[in-house]
């Protein structure tokens, strides 16, 4: 049970404006941590300081090899669908190949090895059968399992997934968080979502992220408790509400 | 049809309008790939309209002015990426600024400039059929350095394209490459001008990319079709224009976008008949609606 990252009184945000205030969290080997919050709340920020995408304005983040700080290059990430261009001419095993791009690398190609490792990755996934498809053919449960495998291909420490729910039907989400539970014998795992009714079966921990970040460290959290925090579970899943709500977070 | 070719492959105007086609079909294949893949139509215009400021300063100085097109088109195209990034301005306000101020200021110039400025329709329009032996070996050298560099970095590019953000996790040297392309998008848009002018040229970097995407969808396919296209459409764009005396720029154009219209037609066909058979697998009847 090593650490992996340690974020000390983080301040962040976008031209001036903050958005994350004075925010820390430890992340462990094997935590499973589910981050929820209102939009606008932080919630992606906060992943994108881990990842080294925006550069804090107060406060540090760093990462842990044993006892010794080392650079930040072991975070896979699965960022959000919409985010990303799907009509981009490229294949299902070329996204996956591209989880390997620090390891590999700037000219060159890849090996039959890493071509393998990739499509033992698609067919973990079950998802073997579309690896010459283009992105722009799959659904959006596909397309999530290929994002997912390009995250765990160069077998991370730290997994962080932003919204992975939001295209995915509710089978495949059941599928899904069965497969994050067993990757999460091997990585710690960070998962945003503002759907707070699903996640909450499967995390071991909950941060709250409203301009400032609330740690509970239950495995679930019950109604009671999150009226405890003044965080009513059925304002957070309907969406844009909880403003207010949020802000009066007692830390 | 083969005699007469034959016969024309001994002038030397003919031959080098020919090599001229198949260096710019590479480039712009390879390029216009790049170019629509990333959505960067918009950017490219504003870089081919900008190179005109170019166009007119080497009038004015007595430069070659492919040559001072070349500088200006990329010092434009790495100051749109530049100011886009830091200057907080909108990236497509940006390239209007550049658009219109490279041609006014190519329209000053070459109004200053004494005396007539010859080939300028040349350069507006395209003329294939006056290539010199200086243009061809620009567009050589720059073909050769596209296609290196292209089979070198062919990964980096195809993930940065892709995703820039998740490549920036993965500290790729984003900015770098970005920039790199960009200014080898300037440079292939002003060497490509002789073929197709600069009114004209941005036709040579999508209508190729347009009809290889209806066939193929990944990436390097799309640019191998591309170059095929590019040097079919360019190469009976010059036949046409040398036997009915039409300018060589728009016979080009007209010729791809009649492939482009044929290709079309072609997969709509292809598409219905696939859906038919299916049907007919899945019901052993004919879809009769």
């Amino acid at each position: 049970m090593g650490r992996i990252v340690e974020l000390k009184n983080v301040s962040a945000g976008y031209a001036g404006e903050i958005v994350l205030r004075e925010v820390s969290l430890v992340v462990n080997d094997n935590d499973f941590i589910g981050i929820i919050g209102p939009n606008g709340g932080g919630k992606t920020t906060l992943l994108r300081v881990i990842l080294g995408l925006v550069r804090p304005y107060r406060g540090s983040v760093i990462f842990f090899n044993g006892n010794a700080h080392v650079s930040g290059d072991i975070i896979g990430y699965l960022p959000q669908i919409s985010r990303i261009d799907a009509r981009f001419p490229i294949s299902v095993t070329d996204v996956v190949l591209s989880g390997l791009m620090s390891k590999q690398g700037i000219p060159g190609r890849y090996s039959g090895k890493q071509k393998k490792l990739a499509e033992e990755l698609l067919a973990r996934m079950g998802i073997y059968g579309i690896r010459k498809k283009v992105i722009g053919e799959l659904s959006g449960g596909q397309l999530q399992r290929v994002y997912l495998c390009r995250a765990i291909i160069s077998s991370p420490r730290l997994l962080m997934l932003d919204e992975p729910n939001t295209f995915v039907d509710t089978r495949f989400e059941t599928d899904f968080y069965g497969i994050l539970k067993e990757l999460n014998k091997d990585m710690a795992i960070i998962v945003v979502s503002h759907d707070v009714g699903t996640i909450t079966w499967y995390v071991k921990t909950i941060a709250c992220v409203n301009g400032n970040l609330h740690y509970h460290p239950y495995s679930t959290i019950t109604q009671d408790q999150l009226a405890a925090y003044n965080c009513p579970i059925q304002i957070i899943t309907h969406g844009d509400v909880p403003h207010t709500v949020l802000e009066t977070h007692k830390r | 049809m083969i005699e007469p070719f034959l016969d024309l492959l001994q002038y030397r105007f003919f031959t080098n309008a020919l090599l001229a086609s198949v260096f710019t079909s590479i480039s712009c294949g390879i390029i216009g790939t790049y170019i629509v893949s990333r959505r960067l139509v918009f950017i490219s215009g504003g870089i081919t309209h900008a190179s005109f400021g170019g166009i007119g300063i080497g009038y004015f100085f007595g430069f070659n002015p492919l040559a001072s097109a070349t500088l200006f088109a990329v010092i434009s195209a790495l100051g749109i990426e530049f100011l886009s990034k830091k200057a907080d301005v909108r990236e497509d306000s940006l390239i209007g600024i550049f658009w219109s101020f490279g041609m006014a200021l190519g329209i000053i110039f070459i109004f200053m400039a004494p005396g007539y400025a010859p080939n300028l329709m040349g350069y507006l329009f395209g003329s294939l059929l006056t290539v010199s032996h200086a243009d061809i070996g620009m567009m050589a050298v720059l073909t050769i350095v596209v296609s290196g560099f292209f089979i070198i970095f062919y990964k980096v590019i195809l993930f940065i394209s892709f995703d820039q953000e998740y490549a920036k996790t993965h500290k790729a040297p984003v900015q770098l490459i970005n920039y790199l392309l960009i200014s080898l998008v300037a440079a292939t848009i002003v060497i490509s001008i002789r073929v197709a002018g600069i009114i004209l040229v941005i036709s040579l970097l999508t209508i190729p990319q347009t009809i290889a995407n209806m066939f193929t969808r990944k990436f390097g396919n799309i640019m191998v079709f591309s170059v095929l296209f590019a040097f079919l459409g360019t190469f009976a764009g010059l036949m046409v224009s040398y036997y009915y005396n039409i300018p060589s720029g728009a016979s080009i154009i007209m010729s791809l976008v009649f492939a482009f219209v044929i290709a079309k037609l072609l997969s709509i066909l292809v598409t219905s008949l696939r859906v038919r058979t299916a049907y007919l697998n899945e019901t052993g009847r004919p879809n009769n609606k």
